[in-house]
């Protein structure tokens, strides 16, 4: 009876019991294990040769390379070693590491322009869409306008369906309009599909910042465009900067749509990387490489902004 | 320095009124609290006065001049703000400092002015701080610096003392009133609280339903209210209602109030018979034994110097304020005396006053 009495006073509602906090840990590890599991297996394949890449049993101890890396970055051709054996000796390390292999550097792949164009549109498509959408959040936020419920809800409605759904008349329609296999095209087109989710990202956050602060500088003597810009923004940064990452997320990722509608000039990264595997046998540690670079600028962007982030996913669910 | 008028002002949202009609002027230099419920309308008349909300009809004139559909930065006035609305990325002397660098002062001007202004309201130790850091009463204060380092025209004060507790919200009363007369701007102060208005300003509006129900000095409105609204709304425990049904006629001194004469001051108009009320402050009752109205009482809240009885009567429940030394039983009958020249008489239908000699001047406006 004592004892059962003592546990129940000492339970508190606000401090977890060190068992629930070491199962809460260990759950959070196991999480984070396996979800990093797979990418650190992508950057280590990305330095091994070929044959430790497909070996089996898989390997998690060998010798390291740049093979993957070099191959990603440069086209070769196959030569005779005879042909090789009457070439003057090699000029850098990389065209070393490629004769070992019976090869030649026929010169550089088109991977860095496909990142460029990656680069281009996804943080393209991303600034216009949360520039765009803070205008909108924070004209649907403030100001009375006419069937405000039903404009939101129509933009919505855009990501209702999978945006797949409307590739044929999107390809028409950039057809007509000369956008296929253009940088502007897919910065459009990823704008739009993200200036929905910006919306209503957006609104949510401005909502949550009392409208006295603008009408404060109204009154103090700005103009509305002004109290937006010196006084909203620097309070919606968090917002701004959460938004931002969804939005770079979703257009960095995107596959579908860059498949259909580039295939040169304008070529993203996704539909570029599968291609590396149809060069010469599966080169697995070239597509690992490849799959690495891809990752770094979100993990960057993310890393830059996560004191936001983090504010910014909780934000609204406490009041200060 | 300004003179603030109110024409003919109506405000609908939709379908709702939020505002019907009101007419108003505020002398330069004035204390002006506009008094209601929430939902009166008094904050959006405020907001219109500041230029934040525009008006579906009337006029605003400051010191004579149409601003009606002037931008609120081209008014030249100050709103102070109930949540403050101290921008939280500046310091104190940032958020001071803002509307001088709205108007593009130079930096050292600003900075002497901001000193200046904390001097007044004594937060020269605060300029470095963060507001977040700030208690609410400092807060207050920052705000208020803000509104004044301008100079304006007219200070439009939305509830400032709603956020503090109820102690500080006295303090700053005192601070308010004190640093007014120092200034002498005009200010309108918006407030649910009777306390504060009757406390602080020269002049009260009392606000109901979008209307203007009267516009008094408190002591106006307080013994002369022109409307049941009024006479219920101001004074804690509000004015007692006796509800009778009687004419009246110009010159009478008494009214029959059921089987019973109770002198009143002198009526001034004539009144086909209708549903009236009497009414009566907390104050004015006494007990007296020969009284002809009677009551048991029903309950006695002790408040120190004084205790507030209640009394039910046949014609309704009757709340008195007695000097706490009076004894008194629950449950035993008494017999209620009124102070006949201070007793007012409505008219149940329209809500308004009976012109009596109490009255005088007030009237609804």
């Amino acid at each position: 009876m004592t004892a059962v009495l003592t546990k129940s006073t000492a339970h508190s509602i606000v401090e977890a019991s060190p068992r629930a906090k070491a199962v809460a840990g260990g759950l959070v590890i196991l999480y984070a294990v396996i979800t990093i599991l797979p990418l650190l297996w992508i950057v280590a394949t990305a330095f091994k040769s070929q044959s430790d890449a497909i070996a089996y049993p898989p390997k998690v101890i060998f010798q390291p390379t740049l093979e993957g890396y070099v191959n990603l970055f440069t086209v070769r051709t196959r030569q005779t070693p005879d042909f090789i054996a009457k070439l003057p000796p090699p000029e850098t390390w990389y065209d070393k590491l490629v004769r070992q292999r019976d090869m030649v550097i026929a010169g550089p792949s088109k991977v860095v322009p496909r990142f460029v164009n990656s680069l281009i549109i996804g943080f393209g498509s991303t600034f216009l869409a949360v520039f765009l959408g803070t205008l909108a959040a924070y004209a649907f936020s403030r100001f009375r306008i006419p069937l405000a419920d039903d404009l939101l809800f129509f933009i919505l409605s855009t990501r209702m369906m999978p945006p797949v759904a409307v590739a044929i008349p999107i390809y028409l329609m950039y057809r007509q309009l000369n956008l296929t296999d253009t940088r502007l095209g897919m910065i459009l087109l990823y704008t739009a599909v993200n200036v929905s989710l910006a919306v209503w990202l957006l609104k949510g956050f401005i909502d949550e910042i009392p409208r006295e602060y603008e009408e404060a500088a109204l009154v103090d003597g700005y103009t509305r465009l002004q109290a937006l810009r010196k006084v909203v923004l620097p309070q919606a940064v968090t917002g701004i900067a959460a938004t931002a990452i969804f939005c770079l997320i979703f257009s960095w990722n995107e596959y579908a749509f860059a498949v259909l509608l580039t295939s040169g000039e304008a070529q993203t990264m996704p539909p570029f990387i599968p291609f590396i595997i149809g060069e010469g046998g599966q080169d697995w540690p070239a597509v690992a490489a490849a799959t690495t670079l891809f990752v770094v600028p979100i993990v960057l962007f993310t890393v830059l902004l996560r004191k936001h982030l983090l504010r910014g996913i909780t934000f609204g669910a406490v009041r200060k | 320095m300004a003179q603030i008028r109110v024409e003919n002002l109506r405000k609908s949202f939709d379908q709702f009124t939020a505002v019907e009609g009101s007419n108003f002027t505020i002398d330069d230099g004035t204390f002006f609290a506009m008094l209601g419920p929430s939902g009166c309308g008094k904050t959006t008349t405020l907001r219109m006065i500041a230029g934040l909300e525009l008006p579906t009809e009337g006029k605003i004139l400051l010191d004579g001049e149409d601003v009606t559909l002037r931008r609120a930065a081209a008014r030249d006035i100050a709103f102070v703000f109930q949540l403050f609305a101290l921008y939280p990325h500046m310091n104190v002397a940032g958020n001071i400092g803002f509307p001088l660098k709205c108007q593009g002062m130079g930096r050292r001007e600003v900075r002497e002015r901001v000193q200046e202004t904390a001097r007044l309201l004594r937060i020269e130790h605060l300029l470095s701080s963060k507001t977040s850091k700030l208690s609410g009463g400092d807060r207050q204060r920052v705000a208020l610096g803000r509104a004044m380092v301008r100079r304006p025209k007219a200070f439009l004060m939305d509830e400032p003392l709603g956020a503090l507790d109820a102690e500080f919200r006295h303090l700053m009363c005192g601070e308010l009133r004190d640093l007014h007369d120092r200034i002498g701007a005009t200010t309108v102060y918006v407030t649910h609280d009777q306390l504060e208005a009757m406390s602080m300003a020269d002049q009260i509006a009392v606000m109901n339903k979008g209307r203007v129900e009267q516009i008094g000095s408190p002591q106006e409105v307080y013994d002369r209210p022109a409307s049941m609204f009024v006479a219920d709304f101001i004074g804690s425990p509000p004015m007692n209602f006796l509800r009778f049904e009687s004419g009246l006629r110009s010159g009478d001194r008494a009214v029959a109030f059921h089987s019973v004469s109770v002198e009143v001051p002198e009526i001034r108009e004539d009144h086909t018979s209708a549903p009236l009320a009497l009414g009566i402050r907390p104050e004015h009752i006494r007990f007296a034994d020969a009284a002809p109205v009677r009551g048991e009482v029903f309950g006695a809240e002790y408040l120190g110097t004084t205790q507030i009885v209640t009394v039910d009567t046949a014609h309704g429940r009757v709340a008195a304020r007695l000097p706490s030394s009076a004894s008194v039983r629950i449950g035993e009958t008494v017999g209620l005396e009124f102070h006949s020249e201070r007793l007012a008489l409505f008219d149940v239908g329209s809500g308004l006053a009976i012109r009596t000699a109490n009255e005088g001047i007030a009237r609804r406006g």
